[in-house]
């Protein structure tokens, strides 16, 4: 039954190591990873990650779509940080159109952006402390998510498959009340933060599970191609933010946190870091929230408002057209990377001048980070991988797409 | 705002920090540059990426030490068939670069990126699974995604997206 082989093989050495199988169903693994480990004992010898179990083809299917029904799908890549990836597919397209974005667009894109970091680290940090064994964190931290998830539902009408990002814009205008939500949550937040840190980062626990485990040295994180805090926790300072800035992130003031001992604890106190930053661009977005509309000027792109619909036959005509023929994009290429929650999320967009992309990629910011973790735990204890795999804060559906 | 003409000229961008040091190597390797929405592309003969890698990530001007991505374009049914597309950052400088391979039908292979970037090991897996396209001098050149035993490449172009085989 050949289906049936073990897919790396990986040959026990004699008598003295043995294979185990972690995952793929395993409550630490974060969904669907497989390892396999060649344990001496309590020691890992050697690790492989096995991956694919989630892979369902996205960008094959992407394929055969217009280029706005693209924007549902990349919300299902990385189920913890939808927005960030319509953002990015936006951003993309944007970019092979030619497109301007008006600035309140830009703005609430930002905002959004880092509601959604937040909301991806609060599942992380639930998720990577109850691993080690710290349960009251998790409960916690989704008592805050819930809150946000409230406020997505509240813009687009869903918790977690938001997109709400369009090409050449954003879906609909936010609701009444929404700004004053958004800024309740932003004014408590940062004592919640507090709460989480009075928890872990002092605690003597916490820190003989994640100090000096799992070390990764600054030039393996490099040539890893590892990003995000996967990177900074390693003392490499590169934020996409800032350094190639997207969506008007060159107007708003923030600090990179980074870290320079590259173990589990360095990764963990810069999310938690980066959870404080990142409400203090909320406040940011909005106090400067500029008026103005919220898509661009482009109908033959952009779908018109239904009152527009009502009245005017050339937007009901280019309603029609779009739906039902798509938009045509020059022919070209672009990459456009973000910093998502867990790093360079990236965006390879071929087109050959139809309405339908000839061809998308998606640089999974996981994907890349998931080679650095036979690095980070080979050499030690099994506990350990644990403790690893949380810092990295992998995504299944983002790896497998 | 409208599109700017792309640039495919070598003598316009040979001030490029990607393209200089290329050419000062061997300038026979440029197949084509373009500049195009503020992106430069250099195709390179098949025969040397490794070393135009290696070249590219020494440079002490604008080291391009960073891989962000590995992918492949699949041209079907037009000669040469596969793209394989590199996307290389300077963690210096902050600039990106893409370089490109093309490869015929016929017998896909490129030299592995692994030995200078361990990193390109699973992005190169991720190609030869999904379209086919080997790596010479990978050390574990197998599939990644798809099932050992999984018949064809889903993402060449002439595998359907739905239906049969």
């Amino acid at each position: 039954m050949a289906h049936l082989a073990p897919t790396p093989v990986l040959e026990a050495g004699q008598d003295r190591t043995m294979i185990l199988n972690m995952g793929p169903q395993h409550p630490s693994t974060h969904g669907v990873l497989r390892l396999i480990l060649e344990i001496d004992g309590e020691n890992v010898v050697r690790m492989m990650p096995d991956i694919g179990y989630l892979h369902t083809g996205i960008e094959k299917t992407c394929e055969a779509k217009f280029y706005q029904q693209v924007v549902p799908l990349t919300d299902r890549i990385d189920y913890l940080c939808p927005l960030t990836n319509n953002l990015c597919y936006a951003l993309a397209v944007e970019k092979l159109l030619g497109l301007e974005i008006p600035p309140k667009a830009q703005w609430l894109r930002v905002l959004l952006n880092e509601l959604t970091r937040i909301n991806s680290h609060l599942v992380w940090l639930g998720t990577h402390a109850l691993d080690i064994g710290a349960m009251t964190v998790f409960l916690y931290c989704f008592r805050e998510r819930e809150e946000i998830l409230k406020i997505f539902e509240m813009v687009s009408g869903q918790r977690m498959m938001t997109s709400y990002f369009r090409v050449g814009g954003i879906a609909l205008e936010p609701p009444l009340g929404f700004f004053d939500r958004v800024r309740d949550f932003a004014s408590y937040f940062p004592e919640k933060v507090d709460e989480y840190e009075n928890l872990l980062t002092g605690n003597p626990i916490w820190m003989m599970r994640t100090k000096g485990v799992a070390v990764m040295s600054a030039e393996d994180a490099i040539a890893m191609s590892a990003t995000g805090p996967t990177l900074r926790g390693s003392g490499v300072d590169l934020d996409l933010r800032r350094d190639m800035p997207y969506s008007g992130y060159e107007n708003f003031k923030f600090k990179v946190p980074i870290s320079q001992d590259g173990d589990v604890f360095a990764r963990y106190m810069c999310r938690v870091q980066e959870l404080r930053e990142s409400v203090e661009i909320v406040k940011q977005a909005l106090d400067g929230m500029p008026e103005g509309p919220i898509k661009a000027d482009a109908p033959k792109v952009v779908l018109p408002d239904r009152e527009k619909m009502k009245t005017q036959m050339e937007a009901l005509i280019y309603h029609f057209k779009i739906i039902t023929e798509g938009f045509a994009v020059p022919a070209g290429e672009v990459y456009q990377a973000v910093e998502s929650p867990r790093g360079e999320m990236g965006y390879y967009i071929v087109s050959d001048g139809t309405a339908k992309p000839y061809r998308v990629h998606m640089r999974a910011a996981c994907f890349a980070n998931l080679q650095t973790l036979p690095k980070m735990c080979e050499g030690r204890l099994l506990a350990d991988v644990v403790a690893a795999i949380g810092s990295i804060d992998i995504v299944l559906g983002e790896i497998d797409r | 705002m409208p599109l700017a003409p792309a640039i495919t000229d070598v003598e316009e961008l040979k001030g490029h920090p990607a393209v200089a040091p290329l050419l000062a190597w061997d300038p026979s390797v440029l197949e084509a540059v373009k500049y195009d929405r503020e992106e430069m592309t250099i195709y390179l003969e098949r025969s040397a990426i490794r070393e135009a890698c290696a070249i590219l990530r020494e440079n002490n001007e604008c080291a391009f030490n960073f891989l962000s991505d590995i992918t492949c374009v699949d041209w079907y049914p037009s000669e040469p068939r596969f793209e394989i597309v590199y996307h290389l950052l300077s963690l210096s400088k902050k600039e990106r670069v893409r370089l490109k391979v093309r490869l015929n039908s016929a017998s896909p292979a490129v030299e592995s990126l692994t030995a200078i970037w361990p990193g390109a090991n699973f992005f190169e897996r991720e190609i030869f699974d999904l379209f086919g396209v080997r790596f010479t001098g990978h050390p574990y050149l197998r599939r990644i995604l798809m099932p050992d035993d999984w018949e064809g490449h889903p993402l060449r172009k002439d595998y359907p997206v739905e239906g049969y085989r």
